[in-house]
């Protein structure tokens, strides 16, 4: 089976070396035609590549030191990508699969652009395939094959995991195909409003399960890891946060170039870097060049070629574009004081962001290449990156409204009193009954200027209540989204400043207080799964008339021959009481439990803005009932 | 406006925010990269400014693990290869796979006395993960 899988996959890298040559040629149904057998192909492999994880076949290398019999069917599956060879699959499966939905729907009415659009993207897949058959094979046999596997982390056995990187490789692979219309559009020294129509649908093709695949990966942090946060600074987040701003930039910048067909070289050049940073993340992850405590997979080897590879990309289309960008058209005339200025100045100070963040996480290295051993950790990043975002975040709602190419801005002053009122409520409402800091008042007030901005901005234009649900669909796909920030920067603010920790010791019918809540261990009991034992507590949350029973455990993974914590959250509608169990300690002559019991509050409305912003990326995909139809055929 | 004009704005303005992040990266990172202190590192360069957040690394010493606060507070000495020793003082959980003998890195700060008020430890992640601090004392053990 395994090897009909390796057979297709070889025929796959074939295929999309075919779709590249006829691609770069020219020739647009054939290129396409070969992405869609490529698709069909590589779909096959990873199919056989499943099975094997499905059937437990430990004469396949991969599968016996990843897999278990006893694991449960979910985390079988999802064990096929949960390690270095499986995911690489996965991502030459995303990469071929985009090629092939762009050859099935791009219809810009240009052959020879989206032939050289497929074309590129077909090289992007014979580069992903070369490395998974000839550096990173899945399909290889073990002779002897043992008779039982080796066990996927357990860490990895959790649901939101499961999920976690197909969703983020839709994300980061995705921009693959950003990368190869922009390598495309300067080819043929076209990025206009017809590339740009493209473009658009495509960075929102990737940035929404980008942004859903992050939000697993931390909500998966928050309750696995067991220690309350939610975002760690950590550079393997780090690396996946990078081509994320770059995206959001993207996504405002080519509206520029679709509607006035202005900052075309920049809007290519972010199109560039977004897949650059996909790879850099890659890079940073896979090589184990950083420390993470989350990062799995690790090889320096494979890190080597990764970075060979972006380096290759990076200089293509880098030289691509300093060849090219200068020759690019300008679009319309604008003022500072426009949209135009107003996305400008969006983009500036996301890619400032995103810069303060590579920093960030590249200073480690660079301090040791100095022989200094350092890391950069939370307070760095709350000093730059956080208000430089702000920045942005507060003229949103103001410049949202302004008109492109030269905005009317009479009612500014009354934009500023608003504002000014909204800050001033919220930090006496601070000082007084809330009892927060200046900071926290001001994030706060941000949030509501957020999300009060988005609704606003959804009123006037629709002109009268009754036209709202008349507006276009991007329309809401950007209130959406707006709105979603306003909700995840008052989470953020809430969950950062408000936590609340504390550590009880409880020996069996012992009790302590936390938060307001009296908490008392009941019994630990020792309780089984099918592939791990476990130690479960229980406990009993008490506050003003309110009852709560909570479970966390301590399992352990013998075959992994490794400990995991599976805290216990209890929902209160104003946050989560959330416990993790530790082990068992000896004091004053009895055993004692300990336990890390957290308030976090308002987390959950943190993950309703960013699921928001990503719904609204994917309301964004849905075409417009107004779409119009696409310009004539030109050649 | 004319595009020359606009684009010296354009330039002045994304320069000067480049400029006030690179100043505030600067600074940040001067007061917050965390200095990274063994044993053997903290008796030559002397303890840090009280309150400052730094990271120590090494070994947990056997034998040295206690507990007080009717147990919620751990505490216990980390060694190098020096004759040097770190008293390290955490309230919490410890991590999984946290044991006496095994490596340690712990993320908190100095008190004047010397012992290390820790807010985080980090233990062996799993076989394939050692805190990157350890990996020269690895090697040099």
């Amino acid at each position: 089976m395994i090897e009909a899988g390796h057979f297709a996959a070889f025929l796959a890298l074939a295929l999309s070396l075919a779709q590249g040559i006829f691609g770069l040629r020219g020739e647009r149904r054939l290129a396409g035609l070969a992405a869609i057998s490529a698709f069909g192909l590589m779909a096959l492999s990873f199919l056989t590549l499943i099975n094997a994880f499905v059937t437990s076949d430990f004469s396949v290398a991969l599968v016996a030191n990843n897999s278990h019999t006893l694991k449960p069917m979910v985390y079988k599956i999802a064990g096929t990508w949960g390690n270095h060879e499986g995911s690489m699959a996965l991502w030459c499966l995303v990469t071929i699969g985009f090629g092939a939905i762009a050859a099935a729907t791009m219809n810009t009415g240009r052959q020879a652009f989206e032939a050289r659009a497929l074309g590129i993207q077909g090289l992007l897949g014979v580069g992903a395939l070369a490395y998974l058959l000839f550096a990173s094979s899945p399909y290889l046999r073990l002779d002897p094959a043992p008779f039982q596997g080796g066990e996927l982390n357990p860490l990895l056995q959790d649901p939101a995991l499961a999920i976690h990187p197909p969703m983020l490789y839709l994300g980061y692979v995705g921009y693959s195909f950003i990368f190869a219309l922009a390598a495309a559009g300067l080819m043929e020294g076209r990025i206009d409003r017809v590339w740009a129509k493209e473009a658009r649908i495509w960075s929102l093709a990737a940035f929404a399960p980008l942004t859903f695949g992050i939000a697993l990966g931390s909500y998966w942090a928050y309750y696995e890891l067991g220690w309350g946060g939610w975002w760690f600074w950590d550079p393997v987040e780090n690396a996946s946060l990078m081509p994320w701003l770059i995206g959001a930039a993207l996504l405002h910048s080519v509206v520029v170039t679709e509607k006035r067909e202005g900052f075309a070289a920049w809007t290519a050049l972010l199109a560039v870097l977004a897949f650059l940073f996909s790879i850099l993340g890659a890079f940073l992850v896979r090589s184990g060049v950083l420390t993470s405590v989350h990062a799995f997979a690790v090889d320096p080897e494979r890190g080597t070629v990764l970075l060979m590879g972006l380096l290759a990309y990076g200089g293509f289309a880098l030289g691509l574009f300093a060849w090219r960008a200068p020759k690019l058209e300008g679009g319309k005339a604008w003022t500072l004081i426009s949209r135009e200025g107003a996305l400008m100045a969006n983009n500036v100070v996301l890619i400032v962001a995103a810069l303060t963040v590579l920093l960030g996480t590249l200073f480690p290295l660079i301090a040791e290449a100095f022989g200094r051993t350092i890391s950069v950790g939370e307070p760095y990043f709350n000093l730059t990156f956080v208000p430089i975002l702000a920045l942005i975040l507060i003229l949103l709602p103001i410049v949202q409204a302004w008109a492109w190419g030269k905005a009317d801005v009479k009612g500014w002053l009354r934009w500023a009193g608003g504002g000014a009122a909204l800050v001033i409520v919220f930090v006496l409402l601070g000082v007084g009954p809330l009892d927060i800091s200046a900071g926290a008042a001001f994030g706060l007030a941000l949030g509501v200027w957020l999300i009060g901005g988005a609704i606003w901005e959804l009123k006037r234009r629709a002109i009268t209540p009754g036209r709202v649900f008349k507006l276009p669909r991007r329309v809401w796909s950007m209130t959406l989204a707006h709105i979603g920030l306003g909700l995840f920067v008052i989470g953020a603010v809430v969950e950062t400043t408000g936590r609340y920790e504390a550590t009880l010791a409880l020996p069996e019918g012992g009790s302590g207080t936390v938060a307001g809540w009296n908490i008392t261990l009941d019994e630990i009991r020792a309780i089984e799964g099918p592939n791990w034992y476990a130690d479960r507590a229980v406990l009993t949350a008490r506050q003003d008339g309110q009852t709560a029973t909570l479970t966390p455990m301590k399992r352990f993974y013998p075959a992994a021959a490794m400990p995991t914590t599976e805290t216990a959250i209890h929902k209160t509608g104003t946050g989560d009481l959330y416990i993790a169990l530790g082990e068992a300690r000896e004091v004053d002559g009895e055993s004692r439990w300990v336990f890390r019991v957290y308030f976090n509050p308002l987390v959950d409305v943190l993950y309703l803005g960013v699921v928001l912003i990503g719904l609204g990326g994917l309301l964004g995909l849905w075409p417009s009932r107004r779409a119009v139809k696409p310009a004539a055929a030109e050649a | 406006m004319r595009a020359r004009t606009r684009r010296l704005y354009t330039f002045g303005l994304a320069a000067l925010l480049v400029l006030g992040a690179a100043v505030l990266a600067f600074f940040a990172l001067r007061e917050n990269a965390n200095l990274f202190y063994t044993p053997e590192v903290l008796a030559e360069k002397g303890l840090p400014r009280e309150g400052k957040e730094v990271k120590v690394g090494g070994w947990v010493e056997p034998g040295t693990l206690t507990y007080s606060d009717g147990g919620a507070t751990m505490q216990f000495i980390v060694i190098d290869n020096s004759p040097n020793t770190i008293t390290v003082r955490f309230n919490g959980v410890a991590p999984d796979l946290f044991r006496e003998g095994q490596g340690v890195v712990a993320t908190g700060s100095f008190a004047p006395d010397g012992t290390f008020t820790a807010k985080q430890l980090l233990a062996k992640h799993d076989e394939n993960y050692q805190p990157r601090e350890l990996k020269p004392l690895e090697a040099g053990g």
